[in-house]
């Protein structure tokens, strides 16, 4: 048993067990960072698969950003937790009951040419490469306009969310700026034509 | 050695069990999101591990457009969340049945 394997056992037990810690812990903080423990071990599998730039990405992106706001989430909303516990024990054998269905199937799947698979050498060290310009090679050679699209999700992502959190508050005596700006002197002020007026009463 | 079968495993692994948290966990929405996340991170494995053991770098250029739409839908899906509770004052699923679904 080689070094490697030894820690891609430990790195798989863990993420094993943070992962069973996710979905059975009571709170959900907890949970959050039961999660962010299993990200952070699969990002080492995947470290031991030679995907150095994918499990830097998995640490920032979802331990540094998606968990963070996960926590902010779970933490601004002040959830009664006992009514959401309530069909825990009901459904526990029928959820145990078809994952373990589902991972026999899968198990059968995976079948015997996989188990004796080897890794071979690294095709990107094969190749002469890091990791890292051997992947952006591909994503803005071949897919560039799939990275394009990617980016303009992202803007919608950020565009959708405002809208549907932002809210106005009634009664609220701040200034609005656009209205300031689109005031015209019409809406101001009123000139009037009148006749001139001699100072001490009309003249005799 | 590590064959491809260790991270298939993984992958299987950590499948069933986010199955099995949506099913036990029908009611939180928070922690249906998480196991959607867990869901999704089994399904990078094994891009990851195919990219790695046929040695094709298309697979982790998919599994990183996964993660870009991921954040997305996660941010969308934790704000849908705060609109909710604000409006209904609970994340309980069985309660969202306005629509009589």
């Amino acid at each position: 048993m080689t070094f490697e394997l030894v820690c891609f056992y430990f790195f798989a037990a863990v993420a094993a067990l943070a992962a069973l810690g996710v979905i059975s812990v009571r709170n959900p903080v907890v949970a959050a960072l039961c999660l962010v423990l299993t990200f952070f071990s699969m990002a080492c599998l995947w470290l031991l698969a030679q995907a150095e730039f994918l499990a830097i990405a998995l640490v920032l992106v979802y331990v540094g950003a998606v968990m963070v706001l996960f926590l902010f989430v779970v933490m601004m909303l002040d959830v009664d937790l006992v009514p959401l516990r309530e069909g825990f024990v009901r459904f526990l054998p029928v959820g145990i009951g078809i994952a373990v269905v589902m991972l026999v199937e899968m198990l059968m799947l995976i079948g015997v040419r996989s188990l004796q698979m080897a890794p071979g050498v690294d095709p990107a060290a094969a190749a002469g490469k890091s990791n890292i310009s051997w992947l952006g090679e591909t994503l803005f050679r071949d897919f560039l306009l799939p990275f394009e699209v990617a980016a303009l999700i992202l803007t919608v992502g950020l565009i959708a969310a405002v809208p549907l959190t932002l809210r106005h508050r009634a009664g609220v005596k701040t200034q609005n700026p656009a209205r300031q700006v689109m005031v015209r002197r019409e809406d101001r002020v009123r000139l009037v034509k009148m006749d001139a007026e001699r100072k001490g009463g009309p003249a005799a | 050695m590590i064959t491809l079968a260790h991270f298939l495993v993984v992958g299987a692994v950590l499948f069933c069990i986010s199955v099995a948290g949506i099913f036990i966990n029908r009611k939180n929405v928070i922690v249906l999101l998480m196991c959607i996340e867990l869901m999704l991170l089994a399904v990078n494995t094994n891009f990851v591990a195919f990219s790695r053991y046929l040695g094709d770098p298309a697979g982790q250029v998919f599994v990183f457009f996964i993660l870009t739409v991921a954040a997305a839908e996660a941010a969308i899906g934790l704000a849908i969340l705060v609109v909710l509770f604000r409006n209904r004052a609970t994340i309980d699923v069985t309660d969202i049945d306005r629509l009589k679904g």
